[in-house]
């Protein structure tokens, strides 16, 4: 009797009927995430990047920073795949080598900001006072100052270079994870299972990283994810301004800002560099995005 | 059996607003002894629930503070400990059920891991010996099929059965004392009586002592063996079951009892209410709080409060008139 009544709750809820599995958030999570499609193109994206940027030498048919006077400006074809730039460099190899430095940028930037963020907005919202005022007035500082301007400020200071743009891009960013995590623990700090665990004993450490960040993680996430293609598309901005990679280093921001000039004659050297950025940022979005909703079991 | 377990006495909550200082509990003493089933009353506001919050210390912050008072268990003052040492005591010793079992189940863990988290926050247990604990709290709690049901997570649950995860939850470490806050308030009237039968079976079990705050006075009369009446958060009447319902000195609490309706009523008896309503915290006139609704006032009321003190043995009121009524009860 109860196991039909159980069934038909798993039907609802989406549980499968395997009866005495152990359940972790994590591995739920994971469920739920593979059932959906649009995560999966996501991960398969990012995954697809990872790869590349892994093994770029293998997959590379030319040396991206080789110049061949002769082939200037070439439109894709058998030889070049993707064409060629002004200086005859091939554009697909280049493309292929500057995801190395976009999913560096992107990733440990947004690393940096999110330990940062999260350490200080989880700080201001749970413990309140005069904590909260501090740290909310220095992310006002932040939020203040123009994320280019102050991002030419601190390469100007540390100079020009790829983990320059890690520290400038993640001291930028922390901010925006400050804020958004400090509202979310806010509104969960006051729900009563909170209250509940605290009545339990459980310590403000452990109510902190058990209780309040798993529920407060679906924001967090969401933003991350979308903040590792903000990053890459400021990468891309300091390397067009030349603060950032320094050439002939292959990066696809810096690929796009030689493109313009060209953009009427050789559209390609645009083209891919482009599409590369959006497919990159795509991947992400797609990926955070399902990544929200299987973390919240109430979803479906 | 009358083994005082917890006293708190002459305990003062504030909260520090900015609007001005919330006295939600003001001067409220009361004894509780072991294996007994103290009924807390009151209107909304009346300082019921932080009465409950201040014994653990889980006082909302950063507004509220105990200012004063004692509460004494196990022969420490638990108001005066800190964080560090009041955590032991925390689901431990005295635990606490919470109005909505909706919203006091953390939505992203299974039951079970929840279960498991109050037993391992206090006891020294592996993980195996934690999930076969939970297993028989479920069954105890009246949960079938418990092996299976710790792995589903709360929204598949009812309020029911959701309560009856919270109560397992607070009975993991055997307290001496369960505080329930109008446990039953947010279910339906037909779980209710289960959820607080379940609640005296266990407790009578493990020989535990259970605080029941409620504004049902049909719940304190079948379950409490004393009663503390509480009115804009201070006590005002506080004795054993019987004199409360049979004997009540306080205007308030014959006020309360007025307005209930009893099966042995007549058709023509009216059920009273009391005139007005409560007053804000803030502010308070110096006299009797209760004075602009009373219908027994006088002029001396207004002026002072009247202490809380033990008039018959075992009987306190907070009434200037209190001797003009128990001479009225003596008469007939």
């Amino acid at each position: 009797m109860y196991e039909r009544v159980y069934k038909l709750q798993n039907a609802i809820s989406g549980e499968p009927g395997n009866k005495y599995s152990r359940s972790s958030l994590y591995k739920d999570a994971w469920r739920r995430l593979t059932r959906n499609r649009l995560a999966i193109i996501g991960l398969s994206i990012i995954a697809a990047l990872i790869f590349i940027s892994l093994f770029s030498p293998f997959l590379a048919t030319h040396d991206p920073t080789l110049r061949v006077k002769e082939d200037s400006l070439k439109p894709p074809g058998s030889q070049y795949w993707f064409g060629t730039d002004i200086l005859g460099r091939d554009i697909y190899s280049r493309v292929i080598y500057g995801s190395r430095i976009s999913m560096l940028v992107g990733i440990v930037a947004v690393g940096i900001s999110l330990l940062i963020g999260l350490g200080m907005g989880a700080v201001a919202g749970y413990f309140g006072g005069f904590s909260d005022a501090l740290i909310m007035r220095i992310a006002d500082i932040f939020f203040a100052f123009p994320y280019i301007l102050g991002a030419i400020a601190i390469m100007a200071v540390l100079g020009p270079g790829i983990v320059n743009i890690f520290v400038a891009i993640g001291i930028l960013g922390w901010a925006h994870f400050a804020r958004l995590f400090r509202s979310s623990i806010l509104s969960i700090k006051n729900k009563e299972y909170i209250e509940a665990a605290r009545a339990l004993g459980a310590s403000n450490f452990r109510i902190i990283i058990k209780h309040i960040f798993p529920n407060s993680f679906a924001p967090i996430i969401v933003f991350g994810t979308m903040n590792v293609g903000t990053a890459i598309i400021v990468e891309a901005a300091l390397s067009f301004l030349g603060l950032g990679v320094q050439p002939p280093a292959p990066a696809w921001g810096q690929m796009l800002s030689e493109s313009m000039r060209y953009i009427n004659t050789a559209p390609w050297m645009m083209f891919f560099p482009g599409m590369a950025i959006v497919f990159t940022v795509l991947g992400f979005v797609l990926f955070g995005d399902g990544l929200r909703d299987a973390f919240d079991p109430r979803m479906k | 059996m009358n083994e005082k377990l917890l006293e708190v006495r002459d305990l003062k909550t504030h909260f520090f607003t900015p609007d001005g200082v919330v006295k939600a509990v003001d001067g409220v003493s009361f004894i509780l002894n072991k294996k007994e089933v103290l009924g807390i009353v009151g209107e909304t506001g009346s300082g019921k629930s932080v009465t409950a919050l201040s014994i653990l210390n889980l006082i909302p912050q950063p507004f509220g503070r105990i200012v004063g008072g004692r509460i004494m268990f196990d022969g420490v003052d638990i108001a005066g400990l800190g964080q560090k040492q009041i955590q032991k005591y925390r689901g431990n010793r005295i635990s606490m059920v919470f109005q909505d079992p909706a919203a006091s189940l953390n939505p992203v863990y299974t039951v079970g891991n929840q279960i498991m988290e109050s037993i391992m926050i206090h006891q020294k247990i592996d993980k195996r010996s934690a999930r076969k604990k939970a297993m028989r709290l479920l069954d105890m709690v009246g949960i079938p099929e418990p092996q299976r049901r710790l792995n589903s997570y709360p929204h598949q649950f009812s309020g029911g059965m959701r309560q009856r995860v919270m109560i397992a939850m607070a009975l993991a470490n055997s307290p001496s004392i369960l505080i329930a806050d109008e446990p039953t308030t947010a279910l339906d009237v037909t779980i209710q009586a289960q959820i607080l039968e379940l609640m005296v079976d266990v407790m009578n079990k493990t020989g535990s002592s259970i605080i029941l705050i409620t504004h049902d006075l049909g719940v304190v009369a079948k379950y409490a063996d004393k009663v503390m009446v509480m009115y804009g958060g201070k006590p005002v009447e506080f004795s054993d079951i019987d004199k409360i319902f049979y004997e009540p000195l306080h205007p308030y609490t014959n006020g309360l009892m007025g307005s209930i309706a009893r099966l042995d009523s007549k058709k023509k008896d009216r059920l009273t209410t009391i005139d007005g309503s409560p007053p804000s915290l803030i502010d308070l006139p110096p006299g009797c709080i209760f004075y602009p609704r009373c219908k027994y006032r006088m002029e001396g009321c207004a002026r002072s409060y009247p202490r809380f003190k033990e008039v018959k043995p075992g009987h306190h009121v907070a009434c200037h008139r209190h001797a003009e009524f128990l001479k009225e009860e003596a008469d007939g």
